[in-house]
């Protein structure tokens, strides 16, 4: 009874944002789709929570049909759209108070659920939701989401644009919520979150490129791939970009990962080419796929 | 300019009221470098960057950027650097081309200058085929590389970037990074700010503000050796945790 979608298409005029999209949420599950922007990720998000009607296909959320138990589904889940959607001019008691009064529930009554994360915001209660900064608004949201004690949460980019340290909080906060048996659909453009969720699909222009665990998902990656380091990150990786076998070159932070077209590739011919075109401290180890390089592998 | 720095900052300082949102920062930024100029939400980066593209006034310090001081040559300043952020870049209801003859005609080039540069840049990014669509229209990848170009028309010193790639997907980001590469490769000093650890890691130099303050000034290197952490991202969360 978590979440099922059924070859769910959405066209807008130029653009097939989904193009028959399939997956199942178990029910307490924390389960991620991760893509970039225009991927279609808002759009799944909108007709899940009944906001948006699909061109085909059908979805239901913990049991109810998104299009006949619409008004049952907007009791039930919490819904944290990417961009901040409270009011402004109201105060931060004022905002949750307003939809706990919306959902027919008082703040009190299910404050245990938001304590952890209220009580960060709770010196500014009296401060207008529009002069909040980044990183509270997004706290604010949650505890707004979260207010009506719903069984499905809904997040869309919760930490686009968030420091790495706000997004550590954030993520630390729904491992424990989800231990109240929430389950939570989230999206992000980071690679690193999807690490943290049970499990993830890799969604890009309207389509799932694979879906599986964070462990499981990297050994989709079809090739061996190696770390390649140089004295010159520019010309390292404009070389192994010219070199006649490289099957993918990408920059990782302090290294370039690196995969060959051959099945023997040995990794003293391109020390030796590397060498020879005049680069220094060259170092060549094999290294295991990322998230990411499983990603741009599945999205060439 | 007596030195090779293009930026020299000196307990720069900035505050609203009672808070301080910059307090006494000092760097400097040599030329030809990819700046990485990082900080958690709220620690005054976009602040320390107000001033330095000489749209905000400092309270107190010293600073010069590109040869000009903030205070005296703002205008100067802001005719020699190139600036672009995720939030504002391009006019979604110009066209690709009107964009850049938008720009162009707001840094002065001559209609010459910006005819060569029109058809120089749609080649290097392999617009040419939607040089008439609406930037409304392209993918945020496509927007982001084409807003850096635009950035960089009129042959700025020094630009500045405000988390470039935020949101953009992964082969994008590393697309920008290799644009990125290439115009420090030029010559152009690139200063930089973003949230991805990995591409802290393709700078320099690194500089992460806590609390309106610079609490680490290094090379990737060398700061996660200060810090004994294996990656950015352990040292940024070891410094702004405090």
């Amino acid at each position: 009874m978590g979440i099922s979608v059924k070859h769910i298409s959405k066209s807008y005029k130029k653009v097939n944002a989904l193009k028959g999209i399939s997956f199942e949420v178990k029910p307490g599950e924390l389960f991620g789709l991760i893509g970039p922007d225009g991927a279609g990720k808002t759009t799944l998000f909108r007709i899940l929570t009944t906001l948006l009607f699909a061109d085909q296909g059908t979805a239901s959320v913990s049991g109810y049909d998104v299009v006949k138990d619409y008004k049952s589904i907007r009791n039930s889940v919490g819904y944290m759209p990417g961009r901040f959607s409270l009011y402004q001019d109201l105060t931060v008691a004022e905002n949750l108070e307003f939809f706990a009064t919306i959902f027919g529930t008082t703040v009190k009554e299910n404050y245990d659920l938001i304590k952890d994360i209220y009580i960060q915001i709770e010196p500014f209660k009296n401060r207008r939701a529009g002069k909040l900064s980044g990183g509270m608004k997004q706290k604010l949201a949650l505890s707004c989401a979260l207010i009506h004690k719903p069984k499905v949460l809904f997040l869309d980019e919760p930490t686009t644009g968030v420091d790495p340290v706000s997004r550590k909080e954030f993520w630390d906060m729904l491992k424990r919520l989800q231990q109240t048996g929430i389950t939570i659909l989230v999206s992000t453009p980071y690679m690193d979150e999807a690490a943290l969720c049970d499990r993830i699909a890799l969604i890009q222009d309207g389509k799932i490129l694979q879906i599986d665990t964070p462990q499981g998902i990297v050994k989709h990656y079809p090739k061996k791939i190696f770390n390649v380091q140089a004295d010159n990150m520019y010309e390292l990786i404009n070389l192994l970009k010219d070199y006649a076998h490289q099957y993918s070159v990408y920059p990782f932070g302090e290294f370039v990962h690196y995969s060959d077209k051959r099945a023997d590739f040995n990794t003293a011919d391109l020390q030796s080419y590397l060498t020879e075109k005049g680069l220094k401290d060259i170092a060549i180890e094999t290294t295991k796929a990322t998230i990411e390089d499983t990603f741009m592998e599945l999205a060439k | 300019m007596v030195s090779n720095n293009i930026i020299q900052v000196e307990n720069l300082t900035k505050a609203f009221g009672d808070f301080t949102a910059v307090n006494a920062i000092s760097f400097e930024v040599k030329k030809g470098e990819i700046f990485g100029f990082l900080g958690a939400n709220g620690a005054g980066k976009t602040t320390a960057m107000k001033m330095l593209i000489g749209i905000s006034r400092p309270t107190s310090g010293k600073a010069t950027v590109a040869g000009f001081d903030v205070y005296k040559n703002p205008d100067a300043i802001k005719k020699n650097i190139g600036y672009m952020s995720q939030k504002f870049a391009l006019y979604d209801d110009l066209t690709v081309k009107e964009n850049i003859t938008f720009y162009g005609g707001i840094y002065g080039l001559s209609r010459k200058q910006i005819k060569e540069k029109t058809n120089q840049l749609l080649e290097e990014l392999g617009l040419q085929k939607i040089v008439g669509e609406l930037v409304g229209s392209l993918p945020l990848g496509w927007k982001q590389k084409l807003s850096f170009s635009v950035a960089l028309l009129h042959e700025p010193k020094i630009v500045f970037l405000d988390e470039p790639t935020g949101g953009v997907d992964p082969i994008t980001r590393r697309q920008f990074w290799e644009m990125i590469y290439k115009t420090a490769h030029n010559g152009t000093t690139i200063f930089v700010t973003t949230h991805y650890m990995d591409e802290a890691e393709y700078c320099d130099r690194v500089s992460i503000m806590v609390d309106g303050k610079i609490e680490a000034l290094d090379t990737p290197k060398k700061l996660k050796e200060q810090f004994k952490a294996k990656t950015m991202n352990d040292v940024f969360l070891k410094l702004a945790r405090g």
